[in-house]
């Protein structure tokens, strides 16, 4: 099933022309009303009258995250404050999170695509959607509920947490669809094992994962505890939230981007150089439809490549592959966004702590977990346990205050974290290994 | 009447105690006791050597983190209540044991214990007024 048969499976030229076209408009409206998009096309030494085709979008500069912090909150808005009706901000627990608007027309936008995510995944009209993402200032929650209006399904509100009764409803009020982190729906089905509640009993039949990196073992894992397809979606509150990518149920194989709203690239992360289709390389999505917040040439820091073969499910619009991970080192760890540079903020403020540590994620019975590594020297090392352990007790205190993310802390010996010439190796992720 | 004692972090893996006799071996280092504190991530080796300076330098150059800490010998004879009569002795003091290990000394009828206190001057004045044989360092260190 198709939601959209008219855009979603337009021809090449048609989705190419029509991109080109709604780009140069998009150009045209930041340049007049946003002043750094004009400052970063003048020191670009480019007009947006020069961008004649897709391939002409190379001479734009990128925009990063940091210009987002750096034009806090408001900076980067195409409109007054008058049309914007919806604000978003990413779950930046410190420092400044980065902050989108929506005008009505985005809204509209948004929940069309994520109605059509549904579709893609294999739900109706008719489903009782159990939205299990977050509500609040995350996107995932009513970037989710919208399309689930907007598709005319049955929506329950459930958010995030309160697993319990989650169950309850799911078993009372039969969902159908399933929406939350591919971490918490595993949750759910230790929960349910514990309870002796059998998912085979329960009327779910596709759950839509998203909001953190999975992978394929998991998918399986996920598919056989809870007895339902699994389903990848990609988003960014950045670009929309929710609904910028998904997988079609038909393959399962790489996620649709609605090319008809955004346009990908695939660029070398280090010289930014634009890679072509089939390589693997950093996503850049550039939003040719937005009003509140348009984004010229985002770099979302996520891995992947673009397939450009056709899907068998008929829709034109290409495939991004599962996201391999993320360039830069944002972690999220059960629902929250965690910067190595924020723990390395609190490991500096404590005596006898060297600057070198790592930051080890794994999933151990279906939840992120967190181990910082951090070596010993000389000045805290002791002769008694017990005040080695009220180190790591003290850190991981620390920690927990800052960031409201537990971890476990090991002490290790000096020089045995890996030293690096440029960019230190802080992280370790083998959520992305399983 | 102190003793000098060397304690090095070892990770939980592998060939680290082996790598640390190793270092000390190649060094001309004897150990004379020695204890390991261990949790499921790191263990604490503890030990008392022939040459403390040295041990303690050639295990730095090698990268470990080391220091050096006194701790208190004790003479206790070797029977029944032999160490009961010293913790007596440290209760009525009110010194607190931080840790203790033990060993018998070659050819002796006393064994040898090993304390570390919280405070030890205050533990050694303890032990002194109450009649125990507290042992120098040069007396362990060349045993």
């Amino acid at each position: 099933m198709i939601w959209n048969d008219e855009f979603e499976t337009l021809p090449r030229e048609v989705i190419e022309s029509l991109q080109v076209k709604r780009l140069r408009q998009t150009l045209e409206r930041v340049n007049a009303t946003v002043p750094f998009y004009r400052e970063q096309f003048r020191k670009a030494g480019v007009t947006p009258e020069q961008i004649k085709s897709l391939d002409d979008l190379r001479r734009l500069p990128f925009t990063l995250k940091q210009d987002m912090r750096d034009n806090y909150p408001y900076g980067l808005f195409a409109v007054p404050l008058e049309q914007i009706v919806r604000i978003h901000a990413s779950s930046g627990t410190t420092g400044k999170p980065t902050v989108v608007g929506y005008t009505r027309r985005d809204i509209d936008t948004w929940s069309e695509l994520m109605a059509r995510s549904f579709v893609a995944a294999g739900a109706h009209k008719g489903d009782v959607i159990h939205n299990a993402y977050g509500y609040g200032l995350f996107t995932g929650g009513l970037g989710a509920h919208y399309g689930a209006e907007r598709l005319g399904a049955s929506v329950i509100p459930m958010s995030g947490g309160n697993t319990m009764k989650q169950l309850m409803i799911m078993q009372d009020f039969g969902s159908t669809v399933l929406t939350c982190t591919p971490s918490y729906s595993l949750y759910l089905a230790e929960v349910a094992a514990e309870e002796g509640i059998d998912f085979k009993a329960l009327k779910l039949k596709v759950g839509i994962f998203g909001a953190e990196p999975w992978s394929e073992q998991m998918r399986k894992e996920i598919e056989e505890k809870l007895n339902l397809k699994a389903i990848d979606i990609y988003g960014l509150s950045e670009i929309l939230g929710p609904g910028v990518a998904i997988e079609c149920i038909e393959a399962q194989k790489g996620l649709h981007i609605w090319e008809d709203h955004f346009i990908p690239e695939i660029i070398d992360p280090d010289s930014g150089e634009v890679l072509p289709w089939g390589e693997q390389g950093e996503l850049v999505i550039t939003t040719i439809t937005k009003e509140g917040i348009p984004m010229i040439r985002y770099r979302t820091r996520d891995i992947t490549r673009i397939i450009p073969e056709p899907c068998i499910c008929g829709r034109t619009h290409v495939r991004l592959e599962r996201m391999s991970g993320r360039s830069d080192d944002m972690l999220i760890i059960r629902g929250v966004n965690v910067f190595p540079s924020q723990i390395e903020s609190v490991l500096i403020t404590i005596e006898g702590v060297e600057p070198h540590y790592q930051l080890i994620v794994d999933r151990e019975e279906n939840l992120d977990t967190l181990e910082v590594q951090v070596e010993v020297n000389e000045q805290s090392f002791s002769d008694e346990i017990k005040v080695l352990q009220g180190l790591s007790n003290r850190i991981r205190k620390e920690i927990k205050d800052m960031l409201g993310v537990t971890c476990k802390v090991r002490l290790v010996e000096p020089k045995t974290i890996a030293r690096s010439e440029g960019k230190a190796k802080r992280v370790i992720d083998k959520r992305k290994e399983q | 009447m102190k003793v000098e004692q060397i304690s090095i972090f070892i990770e939980n893996k592998s060939g680290r105690l082996a790598e640390v006799t190793r270092v000390l071996g190649e060094a001309g280092v004897n150990i004379r006791a020695l204890s390991l504190a261990d949790t499921s991530d790191f263990g604490i080796l503890r030990l008392i050597v022939n040459k403390t300076d040295e041990a303690k330098a050639v295990l730095k150059s090698k990268g470990f983190t080391v220091n050096k800490t006194d701790v208190v010998a004790v003479e206790v004879p070797d029977r029944p209540l032999g160490l009961n009569s010293i913790l007596e002795i440290l209760d009525q003091g009110k010194v607190n044991v931080e840790y203790m290990y033990a060993f018998v000394e070659r050819c002796g009828e006393n064994a040898v214990i090993i304390f570390r206190f919280d405070n030890t001057d205050e533990a050694i004045q303890v032990l002194t007024q109450g009649g125990i044989t507290i042992l120098k360092g040069e007396r362990i260190y060349n045993m």
